[in-house]
Order: C-alpha cells, then structure tokens, then sequence
C-alpha cells in the first residue's frame, strides 16, 4: 500500500513516496518505510552535476585551500556518471526502516532485531556529514555476530535513527531541535520500540547525542560509547582559543592532541562556524549547487572521505542530502547548539555523566584523546582503547572494527 | 562538456579585451592569433566561444593571451559587454533555483532569510537589467595594465578643474568597484555637487587580484600588501607623484600600507574601517569577553559590535580563509552567491533586505544585483575569496602609521571606531567625524556623505 506521507513529511522528502499512513498526533505507531526517488528527481541531479559551472583552480599544488579542481571534477563526473542511487536505495530498503512520530516530529530510523536471544539493544546515531548510510555495514556484524567472527551472546538489536533535518527524518519546522531534545527523543524512541535496558552509541553528533542521553539517563539506558570523546579540558580549549602556548606539562600524547585541536580550531573549524551562525546561507549555496555540496562534504576531516572512504559509499549519503535538499535543516544544528563542540567536555557538560562510558580512539580522528584527558572527562569510564586504524567514520570506514570495539565495550553491561 | 572546459578563461578574456580596446574597435577578429573569434571590446561577440552557454565573460575571447611582451606598462582601454548566452544562462539558473527549507526564526539570526532571497530571485530574474548597468559602467574611463604580472583593471577619472588631488580608491569583499561609482563625479566634478573646484579629486579605482576585471592570480603571494605596493606601482605609472588613498574592508589595510610603503607619495590616508583598536581590546573581544574596565560610551559600543563580529559575524571570513576553494557552490549558484554575498554584516544584510521589501534608503535593489552580477559574470566568488586565505595581516590591529590619516566612523560599520582608539592608533590624525547614518558599505550607502566625509578630510594636505 503505496500512499502519501503527511504533509510535513512530504516536504522534507520532496514527493517521495513511503508506505507510511498519515498519523494524527499523539499516535504512537510505528509505520514501515521505503525509500522510492521519483525518476524526475535523479534526472535533475544528473543534468545539474553536467552543468556545474566551476571556479578557477587552487593556486596551490596540494588541498591547502580546500578540496582540489581536479579532484572535485573526477567526484563529479563519476557521481553523474556511473554512480548509480537506485543500488543505494536498494541497500535501505533491503532493510527494515519505519517512522514514527514523536515530539512533533517524525523520525525516520532503521531497526534490525538480532535472531540471538538476549541480544542487547543498541541505538547508533550518526553525524554531519554523515547519515544512517553510516552505520550500515555495523548491522550485519552486530546482529548477527556469529557470521561474523564473533558469538551469540555478542549480538545487539540494531536501532539507527535519522536526525531531525537529516535525511528521511522530519524538517523541524520550529528552532529548539537540539541535541538535548534529540536524546530525549531517541528515549522515547526505544521504550516505544519495548527495550527497557539498552545502550547508546555514536561519533560526531552522534556522541553528542549519547553523551546527553548519558546525562538524561533515562530509565533503561545502561551505557553509552562513543568514538569521538568530548575530552577536550577546559584549560586545553582556552589555549587554544587564546592562541596560546600548551600549557606546560604535557605529555606526547596529549601535546599531540593539543596540536591537532589546535590546528583544527585555526584552519578547519570554518565549516563548523558558517553553519553554526549562518545556516541559511550554508543551505542557500548547498541545496543548489551538486558540486558546492558534494565540495563541502568530502572536503571534511582533512578530506577523510577522500582517503579513507568508498567514494560511492560516501556519495549515497552525498546523494542523500540532495534528494531529501537537507543541506540547510542539517546545518541548523550547529546553529541550535550555539557553537558547542563536541569535542569540548565543558560543552558537553561530561561532568554530569554518572552511568558508564566507553571509548575508543580511532587514529585519523580530528583528535587522538588521551586516556588521560578521556578519564577526567568521563569519571565513570569502563572501556577506552585505542585502535590502529581507521578516522572519524570509523563505523563507515571500518565497521568490523567497531563492531569488536562495541562487543568489547558493552561485555560489561549486558 | 563544463566539467572538463579549461580554466583559463577569464585570463584570456581580460587580455583579449583589453588588447582589442587598444587596437581600436571592429578590428577583424580573424587577424588575432587564428583562435575562434573574439569580437572586440567594445562588442564583445557573444557567441564567439559557444564551448559553453553559460560561458559568459569567462571565455569570451581566447586570442591575444601572450601578444603583449610581460612587463609591457602600456595603458590599455577596456570596456566589458556579457554575452548574451551568459545572462541568459543567469536567468534560467536562477529560474531553476533549488531552494532550502525556511528558516526557523522570524528575524536573521539563522542567516539570509528565504523570503528576501525569492524576492531578490524573483526580481534578479524578472526584472533587473545588465545591461543598464554595463551602459553606465561603460561610460567611465576603465582601463588595464599589467602589473607585476598580473593585468589590473581600474576606473580612471580626471577632473577639468586644475590641481585635482589624485586618489586611488580600494573596494573590498564582497564588494567592487560597484561600491564606488556614485562617487566618482561627486569626486571629479565638484561644483556640479555642491563643492568648490578646489574640492576637486583625479579618481582612480582599481579591482583587485582575483575580483570583478582584474586578473585572477594564478601564483601565490598576492596578499594585502602586494597589492598595496601594485597600487603604488599603479599611481606611478598613472603619472601621479603626490596622491591620497582611501579604503574600507580590505580597501583599508592596502590603503593603509601604502603609506607605508611609498611615505613620499601618499600624503594621507582616509578610511571608514580604520586599523585602529587597541590590542588588549582586540583580544578580548576576539575571545568573547565581557568588556574590559573603563570604556567610554563610545569604546563601549565598539567593544560590543566587535564582540559580536567575533562571535557571530567571523564565519564568512573563516571559511575563506581556511577552506576558499571548498566553496565551489558559490560560482555554481547564483543564488548561493548572492546569499553568501549578502550576509557580508548583519547591519548591511538588513539594509539590503529592506531593499528588496521596497524601501529607498541606502542601497537599491539594482545596486546591490550589479555588485552580485558582476561577481556572477566574472566567476570570482572563489577567486575573490583567496584574499582571506592569503592575508597575514591581523583584523582592525594598528599597524603603526605615522603619516596622516583621516576617519570616518559610520555607526553600521562592523565597528564604529571611537575617536580615542583612532588618535592612539594614528598620531597624526587630522580628521574624525562621527556619521549619523551609513554602514560597511559607506560610500555605496551614503554617497553624500562620504564625498562630504573625503572633501574635510584632505583640505588640509591639498
């Protein structure tokens, strides 16, 4: 039963279709969700992606002024060319997804429940510029552990939200979407779904996110881990702003550390600042231009889906931002959350969290946190690691990684 | 086809222009250098280069690249005309605007509102006429000259009265010689303006490296002060020995090095965003600080207004600074250009928005699009972002001028400089005033004013 989606979700998703009845408010169901593109809608990425007007070159030999001509240029004829978004929807709705309405908002999410008794829920939330493409190479090793290396009792239940603005979740058609508001809903979201013990875990905003569940602590919610800390000390993130010196005493690692949030805060941070305070002209540019977002995105984390990515695995999220024109709606986040970073443990007010907390450190993140730092921030930490390989999209890059690192992590708390 | 179209464009268009101007017009195309026809200057051939319909001034003409000798300081006449396939391909751009969602606030915290930009859309599509502008622009005096190998093309007004002051105005971003064009007979031709012939000024006003019909710099190093010592380099060559400069934004720093750099030639400097606040309190507004003890009411209020740009108006600059190539989205869309060229300030953002809700008081609608365009046909929203990624210079910090300067300080300005920070920062101060009215945008907003504003502040050095 194909029919049209509510109104409000309607326009988020651009005359997509769903299997998803119009819901009055207050209903709680929870209704299956496919992924179905107009033909017309690809079309057009297609023709605009050929008829990219482009900029002079950089005046440079290497990506120091950003994302490189010649590169962008191969991205785009590839992402207009071969690329095909019809093998990317076909990978969503070979899984089960649904929305269901809460707070307002409908929220898009993929649920795959492991066949293991016993299994431990788990909610994995991604980031910008990521989506559920993410984390979907982690639901085959964590549901269905034993067809991957590990055993039954390692399997989790499998809950991967969409973020309001991002993707098939709804547009907030109101400010006050922030990350407090999002953990409160992923809350709601799983007793609905009928978990009463469960655990939570993302990066980027998606750490963000279990780090405020973690503070809520809502009943039921037994730990969190996360793969990007907000372990930064207050007087680390003062230097920094200050453009001062480290402060003295610091070990290699956190030296190490000091210089890579530094160098972040000084030649990366932009991207962070303009959707901070100007979402709209972010969107303005990005929801009208294939080849600004796709340079926006790929560009991130020293161009981390550039070295350590699938191309075409990053390009469905790309596509993804289009199609459901998120660019705006995304950035909106950082506008609602004034500036925080996540990376930063005053911002994230660590010093709240009482329940568990796992790390682990993967090596090309924007920064290694030290153990050191990890502890202070985190007083109730049962698991850091660090990893040998692999950066910011780690569930992306290397999802069988973090699928051990999650087994390991949470062997604790079942 | 785009995807792959070469990028040396603009270079060759700039070149070939200029050359035809100075060939003399209707010059057979086929006699420069066997490439697709040119056309001239003076009409420049539409559909000359047809590689791409949406080509624009970027390819107009690939002929002459290389027919004058390097270090050549001839002084070439230049005229632009856009094709018609490039305006066209404008408005079925802008007609096929995708749009974001709505913003969630009723003011502009969250940046450009959806609601000016489909009125500036609908307007930029329906109504507005290039060509008018091209017509007005046409009628200046323009002109190129190569200078430290890269073409410089400039405004160059001589006024009839005798002894005029020469000065050499510098726009900034995201502004243009746009900025500056209500001035120019104000400046040149005084007694039809309410001045003396003594009041005269000869008005050069170059564009910068990498913006509107000056060269895109295709080698690094062309920051603040290179273009400060080519617009000596440029004086010079104009036959000016004794001349003044003025500037706002970027405008102000080159304007500013350049007294130091050629403290013989220019006798003073006028400008309406000074380097001037001191730098204890710079960096307490650069790290959100409350306002340090003591302030004056008027310090209190700059304190504030840099605090605020600090805080919520840096990110524009940020991100060209460290990322400017990554914007590739703002020569892709003309809308994403005009948003991104709009939110410059929040005090010129909400000037222009009041322009496109029909009100008449600073900028016109037609003002503001002949800047945007002009950037558009140009495809310089990346290449005029690079000046950030270049500068070493701090933002507003002394640089130590001894030579006299004089200050305007508009109350919109990203801040409105105090006349105790502007007497420490320039010792030789011989002029302040405090305006009423006008924003970052000065001589565009308030034209009278500001021509008030450079008349007083050079009468003493004249």
């Amino acid at each position: 039963m194909i029919v049209r989606l509510a109104a409000a979700l309607l326009t988020a998703m651009m005359l997509m279709t769903g299997t998803v009845r119009a819901q009055p408010a207050g209903d709680e169901s929870i209704r299956p969700f496919k992924v179905e593109v107009p033909e017309r809608e690809v079309a057009e990425l297609r023709r605009r992606i050929r008829e990219t007007r482009w900029a002079d070159r950089e005046t440079v030999g290497d990506n120091s002024q950003g994302l490189r001509l010649a590169e962008l240029q191969e991205i785009m004829r590839h992402w207009g060319g071969a690329y095909d978004w019809r093998e990317a929807e076909a990978k969503l709705n070979a899984l089960p997804q649904f929305v269901t309405r809460i707070d307002g908002l409908d929220i898009h999410f993929i649920h795959v429940r492991s066949r293991h008794r016993g299994a431990l829920p788990l909610i994995v939330t991604h980031g910008w510029p990521g989506s559920v493409f993410e984390q979907i190479k982690l639901i085959g090793p964590l549901t269905d552990p034993t067809a991957h290396g590990g055993r039954a009792e390692d399997a989790f239940d499998l809950v991967i939200p969409s973020i309001p603005g991002f993707g098939f979740s709804g547009k907030p058609a109101a400010a006050g979407w922030n990350i407090e508001r999002i953990a409160r809903a992923w809350a709601v979201l799983m007793k609905r779904l009928g978990y009463s013990r469960y655990v939570a875990q993302g990066g980027d905003w998606g750490a963000a996110v279990a780090g405020a569940m973690a503070r809520q602590a809502p009943p039921g919610l037994l730990g969190i881990h996360v793969n990007l800390p907000a372990a930064q000390p207050p007087e680390i993130a003062a230097a920094i702003a200050a453009g001062s010196p480290p402060p003295p005493g610091l070990s290699a690692n956190e030296l190490a550390a000091f210089e890579a949030l530094k160098s972040f805060f000084q030649k990366s941070r932009a991207y962070a600042a303009m959707m901070g305070t100007k979402p709209q002209v972010v969107g303005a540019a990005l929801a009208d231009s294939p080849a600004g977002l796709a340079a926006f995105t790929f560009d991130y984390n020293r161009q981390e889906p550039l070295r350590l990515l699938d191309r075409d695995e990053f390009l469905d999220s790309v596509t993804l931002y289009w199609l459901t024109n998120s660019a705006a709606s995304a950035a909106r986040l950082y506008w609602e959350e004034g500036g925080r970073s996540v990376t930063n443990s005053a911002g994230q007010k660590t010093g709240e969290i009482s329940l568990p907390v796992a790390v682990t450190i993967f090596p090309e993140e924007v920064y290694r946190a030290p153990e050191s730092w990890v502890r202070r921030a985190y007083r109730n930490l049962i698991y850091f690691h660090e990893v040998d390989k692999g950066g910011h999209f780690a569930a992306w890059g290397e999802p069988e990684l973090l699928a051990a690192e999650l087994r390991a992590a949470f062997k604790k708390l079942r | 086809m785009s995807l792959l179209r070469s990028q040396s464009g603009r270079r060759d268009f700039l070149v070939t222009s200029a050359l035809a101007g100075a060939l003399g017009t209707l010059l057979p195309a086929a006699a420069q250098a066997g490439t697709p026809p040119a056309g001239t200057a003076t009409a420049a051939a539409p559909a000359a280069q047809a590689e791409t319909p949406f080509a624009g001034a970027a390819t107009v003409g690939a002929a002459a690249l290389g027919q004058h000798p390097a270090r050549d300081p001839s002084i070439r006449p230049f005229r632009f005309q856009a094709s018609d396939e490039a305006l066209d391909d404008l408005k079925r751009r802008i007609a096929a605007t995708k749009w974001p969602s709505r913003e969630l606030v009723p003011d502009a915290s969250q940046g450009v509102q959806l609601a000016t930009m489909q009125k500036l859309a609908r307007y930029w599509e329906g109504d507005y006429d290039w060509r008018k502008f091209e017509r007005r622009l046409n009628t200046l005096p323009q002109f190129v000259t190569e200078i430290d190998g890269l073409d410089i093309h400039f405004i160059h007004v001589r006024s009839r009265h005798p002894n005029a002051l020469p000065i050499i105005i510098t726009h900034g971003w995201p502004g243009s010689i746009v900025e500056m064009l209500k001035i120019v007979d104000p400046l040149t031709n005084p007694t039809a303006h309410g001045g003396s012939a003594a009041d005269a000024f000869d008005v050069v006003i170059p564009s910068m490296p990498g913006y509107g019909f000056s060269e895109q710099p295709a080698e690094l190093g062309w920051e603040p002060v290179r273009i400060a010592r080519a617009w000596t380099m440029l004086m010079k060559r104009l036959g000016y020995s004794r001349y003044v400069t003025q500037g706002g934004d970027w405008g102000d720093p080159i304007s500013e090095q350049m007294a130091l750099l050629a403290p013989s030639e220019v006798l003073a400097v006028h400008t309406n965003m000074p380097a001037a606040v001191p730098p204890e309190i710079l960096k307490a507004a650069q790290s959100d600080s409350p306002p340090p003890e003591g302030l004056g009411a008027d310090e209190r209020r700059a304190y504030d207004q840099l605090r605020f740009f600090f805080t919520k108006g840096l990110s524009y600059a940020l991100q060209m600074a460290g990322r400017p190539q990554t914007m590739y989205a703002l020569d892709d869309s003309p809308i994403g250009l005009a948003a991104w060229l709009l939110d410059h300030d929040a005090r010129s953002y909400e000037l222009i928005a009041r322009a496109f809700d029909g009100e008449k008081e600073g900028l016109s609608r037609d003002d503001v699009l002949d800047n945007v365009t002009l950037y558009w046909l140009t495809n310089t929203g990346v290449s005029s972002s690079r000046l950030y990624w270049e500068n070493k210079l701090p933002f507003f910090a002394p640089f130590g001028l001894k030579a006299p300067v004089a200050v305007s300080a508009f109350p919109d300005e990203l801040y409105q400089a105090p006349r105790s920070w502007a007497e420490k920062a320039f010792p030789n101060l011989i002029h302040y005033n405090r305006l009423e009215k006008g924003g970052h945008f000065a001589a565009w907003e308030q034209p009278e004013l500001f021509t008030k504003e450079l008349r007083a502040a050079f009468r003493s050095v004249r």
